[in-house]
Formats: structure tokens, sequence, C-alpha cells
């Protein structure tokens, strides 16, 4: 098997795979899984590039994961001479595929990686995709030309600084007119994102951190383009295009993205891309989108109902889990009404569809508006609100020092007005919030826990409410926590109910047979599973059963289910011996975590029933509301009525029901044990096994915040020097150049490191 | 005089020159993945020669 060679590549050993020429028989139903791959209009619209004989593709891999994996996936075209070349983009977890169209198909292509392990991960979302890197590189770009200028202009300017006597008039002029034609670049390409920042910011919501930066490079420029002109002096080029790059600099520091993760994703990359239809008696792949009203579906054990739809035939059980937040499968009849999301367990089924895909009970919820606002402009940020202080002192200042100029020298006061806003430009300012935060963000993400930008560190660090989800958050889907009431067994007899239990799919059996520690397993004849009941086999003329209530006999008064909690039964030989107790299990340090949030205001507001409220309570500090029953909308509303008190909102959750209040809560935090599977749009990712560290987390994100305050007091200092030569009229262009650097670079250090060293002490 | 605007226009070619490099390295795609490649150089050539079944 190629999973064993790949499992064996885990620990990097790097064999001959030609020793183990094995093939995988393909699974069956291959063709009703990627028959959607052979509709042309699909095809295209994968196709990055198709031409007569070769195509190429790029497909999501999330099982990407080791050396070794690029390693194998970079060799496909050994494997397959029509595979003409192969690319891995590991931190994307991405693998592009140049092939010959006249020779395979994508769907051989699809269904190749599908047998050595690596399955694509193509959603509705690929379809609709047009994503460009350009604003990626732009920055790149901009950093470029502004360092050519910025070392240039330097290289002109140097001379001027120590000995400005030796050089001749001419050269100097040179040099003058040299640095300017230079500086334009700067100034209109890769300035110009401030610019336009500082004009959004000033029509839509008042003053931002561009405002003073734009207006510091528009003073610069302009009193350089006077002073060369009317050769009055050397300019300032140099400390624009100094500050520039610092500036630039910040900003490819603060864009740490994971490219892995995704945090916008909606219901489109959950959903299946396509489903199998029946029409005619045939059975056909069609894409989801193409779903109509009527249409006859079918779907298998595992897969995802696509639409909301009647039962028709086969027995089903749904586990809404990732929907609902509900434990337990839901047991449908034929001419239920199933809604989208579920996922069937059990055998084949045949549904009819009452409302299409984008209709559905569970794609409704993304209609509401949580999804639509972008939060980002609802934020003020510290930084924001300080530039707008920063820029009405700065205002002042200059036009007092203009004034107070003007009375005995015109030409002084002009110039006065200028040094103002060229030394007190907010360089200093304008960098400590990204290195800080863009610093926290590394910390956190060594710790795994993934934030979308650096707005949301400072967000955090005002949470005062923290709402849990159930399901999936609090708890780990492990199988664990099984407990046995009733006649004690012997190890035969747990040995016969695991091999019976094994033979079952649906997941309490799982559990159970998962829990027992024996290995052995005896052959089961006349095995019967009736969905919905339990399951019945004989090993060795014993009969066993294990179900629910209904599906065994004679059931002890004491042992009838009484209370939430699930319960399988066992009979052997058609007598009762017992019940098995699946219990949830709570992830590891929950009680510490919780015990250190008692500052917050904790809620649980979860989609199961109340068979936990006994632990949880325990768990929980005092005073903690512990919903039940909710459905993903009054989650949804409850983060909407928590906001409307005042409260800044922090929710962790995990699945699909969670979507609405994950996008409406100031942070919406998603847990998850693997992160390159579904979750849903939110703020962040987490770790599962970091989540006992979330109040070190918010603990951090306020001590982060706290630096950036010194920060900005620490740079408040390096303005006042500097204009107090300002306005006393002695600002040359030796000073701001030496003025300008020293103050960004100090201040970059004393973030980053202050930051690194905070991050240290609380052990992050 | 001579030698020195001599110097200058060498020293901003050679800077131009590297400008233009950072530039084509950016179009072609070698800042959208800075992982990969340290992994890929590592491998060997030799055993790929060989014809693998599947």
């Amino acid at each position: 098997m190629v999973y064993e060679l790949l499992d064996a590549k885990d620990l990097c050993s790097y064999y001959d795979l030609s020793d183990r020429p094995g093939t995988i028989p393909p699974e069956s139903g291959f063709d009703a899984q990627y028959g959607f791959l052979n509709d042309p209009a699909i095809e295209s619209k994968l196709l990055e590039f198709k031409d007569s004989d070769i195509s190429k593709v790029t497909f999501s891999i999330p099982s990407i994961h080791c050396a070794s994996c690029i390693w194998l996936l970079e060799k496909l075209h050994d494997i397959k001479s029509e595979i003409l070349q192969t690319q891995v983009n590991f931190p994307k977890r991405e693998l592009s595929i140049t092939f010959r169209n006249d020779q395979i198909t994508l769907k051989q292509v699809v269904e190749l990686l599908v047998k050595i392990g690596y399955e694509p991960y193509i959603s509705l979302e690929d379809l609709d995709k047009n994503e460009t890197h350009s604003t990626d590189n732009r920055l790149y770009y901009q950093l470029g030309v502004t360092g050519f200028a910025f070392a240039n202009i330097m290289i002109f300017s140097l001379p001027g600084y120590f000995a400005p006597e030796t050089i001749e008039p001419t050269l100097k002029l040179m040099f003058k007119y040299f640095s300017l034609s230079l500086a334009l670049p700067v100034l209109f390409y890769s300035a110009q994102d401030y610019f336009i920042s500082a004009w959004n910011g000033l029509i839509h919501r008042g003053v931002n951190m561009d405002v003073p930066i734009s207006l510091g490079i528009s003073a610069l420029f302009l009193q350089s383009l006077f002073e060369i002109l009317t050769s009055t002096g050397d300019g300032y080029l140099d400390s624009l295009s100094g500050l520039v790059f610092f500036l630039l600099i910040g900003k490819v520091f603060q864009k740490k993205t994971y490219n892995l993760l995704s945090f916008d994703r909606d219901y489109k990359s959950y959903f299946p891309l396509a489903v199998t239809i029946i029409k005619n008696g045939k059975e056909k792949s069609a894409p989801v989108t193409e779903l109509q009203q009527g249409d006859r579906i079918v779907v298998r054990n595992q897969e995802l109902i696509p639409a909301d739809s009647i039962l028709m035939d086969g027995a089903c059980d749904i586990d809404y889990s990732f929907v609902t937040g509900e434990a337990d499968p839901v047991r449908k009849e034929v001419g239920d009404l199933i809604y989208a999301g579920g996922r069937q367990i059990g055998g084949i089924i045949e549904l009819e569809v009452v409302k299409e895909a984008s209709q559905s009970y569970l794609t409704r919820l993304w209609n509401d508006d949580a999804f639509t606002d972008s939060k980002d402009g609802q934020i003020i940020t510290l930084a924001n609100r300080v530039s707008a202080w920063f820029t009405l002192a700065v205002l002042s200042v200059a036009v007092s020092g203009t004034i107070y100029w003007s009375f005995s020298d015109s030409i002084s006061a002009v110039l006065v007005f200028a040094s103002v806003l060229i030394v007190a430009c907010p360089c200093a300012l304008a960098l400590s919030t990204p290195f800080t935060l863009g610093t926290t963000l590394r910390i956190f993400g060594r710790n795994n826990l993934f934030l979308k930008n650096v707005t949301v560190v400072e967000t955090m660090s005002k949470i005062d409410t923290i709402i849990f989800d159930k399901t999936g958050t609090l708890t780990v889907n492990k199988p664990t926590g099984i407990e046995f009431d009733g006649t004690e067994l012997t190890a035969k007899e747990l040995s016969m109910i695991k091999s019976v239990a094994h033979q079952s799919t649906h997941p309490q059996s799982v559990k159970i047979s998962q829990s027992m520690e024996t290995d052995e397993l005896k052959p089961v004849i006349d095995y019967i599973e009736k969905t919905g009941y339990g399951i019945q086999g004989s090993i060795r003329e014993h009969i066993i059963k294990i179900g629910s209530a209904a599906w065994i006999e004679n059931i002890p008064e004491q042992f009838k289910p009484t209370d939430n909690t699930s319960k399988v039964f066992v009979a052997i030989d058609g007598i009762f011996r017992g019940a098995f107790r699946i219990g949830t299990e709570f992830r590891s340090g929950l009680n510490e975590l919780l015990q250190s949030l008692a500052s917050c205001r904790l809620v649980m507001m979860s989609g199961d029933n109340e068979q936990d409220w006994d632990i949880l309570s325990r768990l929980f500090p005092k005073r903690t509301d512990l919903l039940f029953n909710r459905t993903p909308h009054d989650k949804l509303e409850y983060v909407k009525e928590q906001q409307a008190q005042g409260h800044r909102t922090l929710m962790i959750g995990d699945g699909l029901n969670d979507a609405g209040a994950l996008a409406k809560s100031d942070v919406g935090i998603a847990v998850t044990d693997d992160t390159s599977s579904f979750s849903p749009a939110c703020d962040a990712l987490i770790s599962g096994d970091s989540l006992h560290k979330l109040e070190t987390f918010l603990r951090f994100s306020r001590i982060s915040m706290r630096i950036i305050i010194v920060s900005f007091i620490l740079s408040f200092l390096y303005n006042f020097v500097g204009l107090s030569f300002a306005v006393t009229g002695q600002l040359s262009p030796v000073v701001s150049a030496i003025l300008m650097p020293l103050s960004s670079i100090s201040i970059v250090l004393f973030t980053t490191m202050t930051t690194q060293y905070y991050g240290k002490l609380i052990r992050l | 005089m001579l030698i020195i605007i001599l110097l200058v226009s060498a020293s901003f070619i050679v800077a131009l020159g590297f400008l233009i490099a950072f530039i084509w390295a950016v179009r072609s795609g070698q800042f959208e993945d800075k992982f990969t490649p340290s992994v890929r150089m590592l491998f060997d050539d030799s055993k790929s020669q060989e014809s693998i079944e599947l």
C-alpha cells in the first residue's frame, strides 16, 4: 500500500519506490466521485491553462506534510509519463501539475493522486476563484524601487554631510537633480498607498495613521523641491526615501500571512462539489450548483447532504454534529425532511431535493449581515486614535511656530512650518505598531494560534466576554470516557463484543470497539445491522446484541434510559448484561484555563442537549451561563445581544453551527485539531492542543498593547527633540538624516526585543 | 571631475542591474514560496530514473 510507503516516509527514510510495486484496486465509486471532472464546464474552471496538448492545473492538497511528500509529488512524471511536470508549493499545500491532455484526462490525474494518498481538495470555491497575487508582489516591487532610490540618494548625499565645501558646484547640482529624479518614483509609486489610505481615511473615518505620514512625506518633498529648484539648499530627499523604505519594511513585516490556512471559508468549501443524480434510471454526476428542486440524488456513507431534501429510500442516520453541535446522529425515516449539511452514516440513500443548495436551511445563515459586514471598518485602532491627536498637535505647533517667526522673518517662517512637518513625521510612531504586533503574531503562530491579521491582537486585548461552544471545542472527539454498568464481563465476552462492534461503522460502535483493549478479533457470522436500533452477530453459538433500548429485550427497570446521556445496551444470548455509557471527554487543561479566565464573563453555548450539564457546571466557575439547545441562529443572536449591551465578545467554536457567531463576534476563534481541515470563517485559528493557553494569549495581547503605548511615548520624546530643532529653525538635512533612521531603528529594536522578551517571560 | 561622473554612473548602472534582477525575481514567483526550494535542492536525482509502476 502506498499509505505504508508514506507512513515509512514520515521517518524520512528515502527508499526505492520500485521495491514495492503495489497497485491499489480502484475504490468502487471512483467514477461517481470524480465523474464531474469530465464535465467541460468544470474542467475549464479548474484548469489554469490549456492548449491543444498541454494543460496546467493547481490543486490544494491538505495531506502534504513533510519533505518526502514534496519528493514523491515532484517525481510524478516518473510514475506516469503523461504528466510532464509537477511543482509543490509547501506553505500553501498546493501542487501544480502540467500534463498532456491528449493522453490523460483531468479525472485520471486526480484519480492518480487519490491512489497515492494525496486526495486533492476540490471545492465550490475553486470554481469561482479569481485570486491574484498582484497586491503581495506590489509591496515587494515598491520596496525594491525604494531601496534602490534610497541607496543611490545616500551615495549622492554623503559627500554633502561630511565635506560640503570640497564638492564642485556643478557636481553638487548634478547630484541634487539625480536625487530628485530618483525620489519621484518613491513618491508617486512606492508611497502612493499612504496617500490613498490617508485620503480614504479623511473622507470616511477621520484621521488615521497614514494622514501624518502623508503630511510628512509631502512636506519633505515640497521643501526639497523648493530648495533644489531655487538652489537654496540640499533638500531632504535622503530622509524622504529612507522614511518610505522603513515604513515599507514595517508593512512587509506586519504582513505575515498563513497561506496554508484559510480564514474566509464559507459553506461552499464545506459542501461537496458534485452529487450523483438519478435521471431516467441512470446515475450521473452533476455539480451541486445545478441541483434543482425535484431532482433525485444518491448519497453514500459518510457523504454530505447537499440540499434540503426528503428521504425517499434507504435507512439513514444523519450526523449533524458539524451543523448543530449535537453529538449523536439523528435517525430519519422515509418521508422525513433532511436538512443540508448533515453527514449520512450507514448505507446508500436516495433523496428528493426540495430546495436548491444555495437556498437551504443551513446556507441561509450566510445571508445574515454578519458575513457581509467587514469588521475592519468598525475598529478604531489605538494607533489611529493617537495619530488624530498627534496630527492636531503637530499642526498647532507648526502654525504657532510660523506665527512667531513671521513677526521677524517671513522666509524663516515658511521654513519652520515645513521643518516641523518634516521632523514630526511619525516614522517611529508608525513603525511601533507593525513591529510589535507582527512579532506578537509570530509568537502566537509558534504556539499554534494563527491570527488572520494584526488588528486581531488589539481586539483580543479588549475582550471581556468569552463564549465557548461545547462539541468539538471543549470536548474532544476521541473514544474515551466509556463506562460499563452491569454484570461484570469476562475477557472472552469483552473480545466478543469488540468483534461484533467492530463490524459496524456507527460512531458509537466504533467508540465501543476502540475502547476495549483486547486485540483479538473473532470471526462473526450472521451479522445484522438495523440502522437506528443496533447490531447483532454470532460468535461460536453465542448471539451478541448491541444497541438501543428498543433493540434489546428485558432491560431491567433501573437501566431504562431516563436521562439524556447516550447509552448502548448489550445482551449476550438473550440475557441482558448491562449498558455502555458513552461520556464526553473534555480537553486537557480545561479546568485550569476556565479558572484563570475568571476575570472575564464566561458563557457556554451548545447546540447539544443538557446531558453534560453536571460536568460543565463543575468545570466552569460559578455564575457562568450554560446555554443548551441553541441553533446556529440563536448563537448569532446571542452574540449580537451581548454586543448591544456593550460587551466585547470572543467566540470560540469549531463547526458550521458556530459560523454565524464566529463571524459576528469581535474576535472569532475556530478550534481545529487539524489545520488543513475545514474550519468556518473566523479571525483566528487555534489548534486544539493550544486551547489551554488561551488565557496566556489574551494576557500577551494586552502586554503587546502596552508595549505599543510605551513605544509611542518614546517616539513622542524623539519628536520633542526634533521639534526643538525645527522651531528654532536649525533643522539641517544632516540632522534630519540622522534623526530619522536613528529613531526608527531604535523603535524597531525596542518593540521587537521587548515583545520577544515578554513572550519568553510568560512562556509562549 | 570626469572620473567621479564615470564612477557615479557605473555605480548607478550596477545598482540598476540589481533592481532589475530583484524585479525579475519577484515576477518569476521566487517570493511566493520561500520554503519548498530549500527542500527541493536536497533531493537526489539518481533514483528517479528507474520506472515506478502504480
